[in-house]
């Protein structure tokens, strides 16, 4: 298809050695994937899988040593700081952390004004503009005076998509964004992220550790493992019926929360590991 | 159309500032030490200023016919060796002394938080050479630099004080490189980035702000240091001889110490004053900003019962076991731990108490998994360490009873209590790299408890330990015992955490959301070994946690915990099957394990 948004090539990014005599990290090996726009791409793996670090290439916030990503067919792995910042519009990002992402210091308008300085938006237009978003986001218009200290977690990362929704972005990278909530504040924000994307036409990278998540949101997803994509395609064939046998153990693994399909899951991811043991040591044994 | 809305409804980044910074100063007003050196200084520096109004001579004006003279009639504090008025002299002085301070305050600021700024933020080999150089710098001996300076520019009072402001800037530079790398690594400077905001206004905005306050109180007490150094300087005669200054009047003061003692007090005063004003400055603003203010200690007594007695168990609502399967209703004489109207309340500064737990009454049979589920901010944490009495500094129980085997924890002695930990309760925690003392092996952690629970010798102890880690899936039990914790992986570093709560053989295990921290896979394999102990030892165990799935794989009963209540309690099949309340029914409307999936993108709709 010649009409991706993004297209990441065979990128690899290795941090550099800690030390003198370290040897560096070579956090992705090669990963391939691309998003349509309008579309959300599931990123579904473990910690230190790459997944995060995936995300934070797209966002120049990691070095690219190999391979490209191409945004609408422009080379934008290594970018200067200002070229970079032009890009600022279409790609943006909401974090895990509700915590840390808003600045403690600064109230609700100073930070959803933040990127609408760098285009320097009127006063009055910013203003417009933050009331705008706060309503987009659910949000009462006069939070916007208040501290990010005086909201819950589920009303900070409404806050931190407002934020990336300021500028109208194409794509946004969203790394993990409901791992930190409640179970109900998690289905909340969630269904937020649907309704902004059935409105406005966004593309989502979406990072997750949650399979459940991701199918919930995915039109397609991509199973990260020690830095490489193992499985890739359609969202419901890979969050359900995996052929991977990563995949396969990540899926089995999940908890269902339902005592008796959970016992069922428990026998069966049982003989699943046996079945693969097994089979790998067949493979040694012909090796 | 809102035009009029916007100039004074936006708060800048400027009135922002202002704001945290007069909140700041009101504090230092309500600080006793801070008014009262601030006021000090104030007076210092007013006096400082109208000097040539206030003062009774010329300073300079040396008359012969009152060398030494006593304090009292024209001349208040008496005259110096040379006839000169001590007062006038005094006053004049504080005007070059606290210019060169500022100075070298200003110096030493400047160089330092410049480099702090930008070898915090760009780190890379401008950090090295930084630290190198400030390393180096920090080394010199300061006073030796100063006399040498002094040997090449003069006896100049401001070239002294700018070399000296050099030599302090690495005070600033360690303090405002190490508050920016750490700010530096917060998501909110990462979403700058991407917003498109530069590096100059990322530093101005959301950086500047972290240094502020510890540069002013750094200033304070360099200040200070300065205005100490500069006097001595004089006091060796080594500064400007033609100006009044304190340390050259202690000098006139220490040849006449003899004949006119008294003189050596006026000098000592101000420099001692002076400099104790401004680290009493520094250390009230310090205090004023890391300011947590502590509830007061109160005595636990134990309150007349609730006000309105609610009879056991009515709040919640109760199951009968109605799905085949499910584990038999209570056998009575079988409970291990039975909590009755259990409140948990912590102590606020203003003698109220909050309270996070209200009425819980819960019970956990020998050898029965029981989940305790809820949101965060539910109660749950808290019930479980109000049952093993570990709650944080504020936190009491208010009310209620636990009962474990005929003894009320909520009643026992600390004493008792610690004997109670470990040999009968045992605890899993949420995050198990914090629970392991990196200045410790494994082994050493492990065989600790059973030396002193089950007064088991140190080889009987290892013998032990090194079985269950074995026990607990651990490859290579040897090196693991032998390991620090930074050795380990977080799920290794659990099943250690799981092998020492049953290695006294606990009757209840208490288990805090002991997979949350953890991988899918490896959650799955520590819920698989929880299971398997929980069998094999026969434990009761209370499973504190936010995930339905672990509660459906482990559990026998469940208890919904909601706004420090539990709302709903029974055997997890029918609780899953059929769930009453309100709230419980919200909770699995949120599970997204059964929803639909999203389904492949509809190109129509794609692109706007």
């Amino acid at each position: 298809m010649t009409d991706r948004l993004l297209d990441i090539d065979n990128v690899e990014v290795e941090y550099p050695a800690r030390g003198f005599r370290g040897t560096p990290f070579k956090a992705l090996k090669g990963v391939t994937l691309d998003i349509l726009p309008g579309e959300t791409v599931g990123l579904v793996g473990e910690s230190g899988s790459g997944k995060t670090t995936l995300g934070r290439a797209v966002l120049g916030l990691a070095p690219v040593t190999g391979g490209a990503i191409r945004y609408k067919g422009r080379d934008i792995s290594h970018l200067s700081r200002a070229e970079r910042r032009t890009l600022s519009s279409d790609i943006q990002v909401v974090f895990q952390d509700p915590y840390t992402s808003l600045n403690p210091a600064l109230t609700i308008e100073a930070i959803l004004t933040e990127p609408l300085t760098v285009r320097k938006v009127s006063r009055a237009d910013a203003s417009r503009r933050v009331r705008e978003l706060l309503d987009q986001v659910h949000l009462p218009a006069d939070a916007g005076d208040r501290l990010p200290r005086e909201f819950s977690g589920g009303q900070r990362q409404r806050i931190a998509i407002a934020r990336a929704l300021a500028l109208d972005p194409q794509l946004i990278v969203c790394d993990e964004p409901v791992s930190a909530l409640d179970l109900s504040t998690q289905a909340r924000v969630l269904a937020l992220f649907k309704e902004i994307q059935e409105r406005t036409g966004v593309a989502y990278l979406f990072v997750s550790h949650d399979l459940a998540v991701v199918r919930h949101l995915s039109h397609r997803v991509a199973v990260m493992y020690r830095g490489e994509i193992v499985e890739w395609g359609d969202g419901d064939q890979v969050t359900a019926r995996p052929e991977h046998p990563y995949t396969q153990r990540l899926l089995l693994a999940a908890p269902v929360p339902d005592p008796v399909a959970q016992e069922q899951r428990r026998a069966e991811r049982r003989r699943l590991l046996e079945n693969q043991r097994e089979q790998d040591a067949q493979a040694g044994a012909i090796a | 159309m809102t035009t009029t809305l916007s100039s004074d409804s936006v708060p800048t980044v400027a009135t922002l500032e202002r704001a945290a910074h007069a909140s700041l100063f009101r504090r230092l007003l309500r600080n006793p030490t801070g008014i009262g050196s601030l006021g000090f200084l104030v007076v210092v520096v007013l006096a400082g200023a109208f000097a040539p109004l206030l003062a009774p001579h010329d300073p300079n004006k040396a008359s012969a016919n009152d060398i030494l003279a006593k304090p009292g009639g024209t001349y208040l504090l008496g005259a110096d060796g040379s006839g000169h008025d001590i007062l006038s002299r005094l006053l004049f002085a504080i005007r070059p002394t606290i210019e060169g301070a500022a100075l070298a305050v200003a110096v030493a600021a400047a160089i330092g938080i410049t480099a702090g700024l930008v070898s915090g933020y760009y780190g890379k080999w401008f950090a090295g050479a930084a630290s190198w150089v400030a390393s180096l710098l920090m080394a010199l001996p300061g006073i030796v630099v100063l006399l040498a300076a002094r040997a090449v520019i003069g006896p100049s009072l401001f070239g002294t004080m700018f070399v000296f402001g050099i030599l302090l800037s690495p005070a600033f530079y360690r303090v405002v490189h190490a508050a920016v790398a750490a700010v530096r690594q917060e998501l909110y400077v990462d979403a700058a980035r991407v917003a498109g905001l530069s590096d100059a206004r990322i530093i101005s905005r959301h950086i500047l702000t972290v240094v502020r306050a510890p540069a002013i109180i750094l200033a304070a007490g360099v200040a200070g240091i300065a205005i100490a150094i500069q006097a001595g300087l004089d006091f060796l005669g080594l500064g400007d001889v033609s100006r009044p200054s304190w340390g050259g009047m202690l000098t006139d003061a220490f040849t006449n110490i003899y004949t006119a003692p008294l003189q050596l007090w006026w000098p000592s005063l101000a420099i001692g004053l002076t400099c104790m004003a401004l680290a009493l400055l520094a250390n009230s603003l310090r205090d004023e900003l890391e300011r947590s203010e502590k509830p007061k200690r109160r005595r636990r007594r134990r309150p007349a019962a609730p006000a309105a007695p609610a009879p056991a168990g009515s709040a919640a609502v109760q199951h009968e076991p109605v799905v085949p399967g499910d584990q038999p209703a209570a056998e009575p004489g079988d409970e291990l731990l039975q909590t009755r109207a259990l409140a948990v309340g912590y102590d606020q500064p203003d003698g109220s108490v909050t309270m996070v737990v209200h009425d819980v009454s819960l019970t956990v049979r020998r050898g029965e998994v029981h989940g305790l589920i809820g949101e965060s901010g539910s109660g749950k944490t808290q019930t479980a360490f109000a049952i093993m009495r570990l709650l944080p500094a504020g936190g009491r129980i208010v009310a209620g009873n636990i009962n474990v085997e005929g003894d009320d924890l909520a009643t026992l002695s600390e004493k008792a209590m610690t004997r109670l930990r470990g040999a009968k309760i045992a605890y899993i925690p949420q995050e198990p790299m914090s629970n392991l003392d990196p200045a410790f092996t494994i082994g050493s952690q492990l065989t600790e408890p059973m030396r002193i629970v089950l007064g088991l010798s140190k080889a009987q102890a290892k013998q032990r330990a090194l079985e269950l880690l074995e026990r607990v899936g651990i490859p290579d039990p040897q090196r693991t015992y032998d390991a620090y914790p930074h050795q380990v992986s977080g799920g290794m570093a659990q099943r250690v955490l799981i092998a020492g709560a049953v290695s006294c053989k606990p009757d209840l295990l208490i288990a805090d959301e002991p997979t949350t921290a953890l991988d899918v896979t490896v959650q799955a394999e520590v819920l698989d070994l929880l299971r398997d102990l929980q069998a094999e030892f026969g434990m009761g165990l209370l499973l504190v946690t936010h995930n339905f799935g672990v509660v459906a794989d482990l559990c026998d009963r469940v208890s919904v915990m909601s706004a420090g209540r539990i709302v709903e309690t029974g055997p997890v099949r029918s609780l899953f099957a059929d769930p009453r309340h309100p709230y419980t029914k919200s909770l699995f409307a949120a599970i997204l394990e059964d929803a639909e999936p999203r389904g492949p993108l509809v190109t129509t709709e794609a692109g706007r």
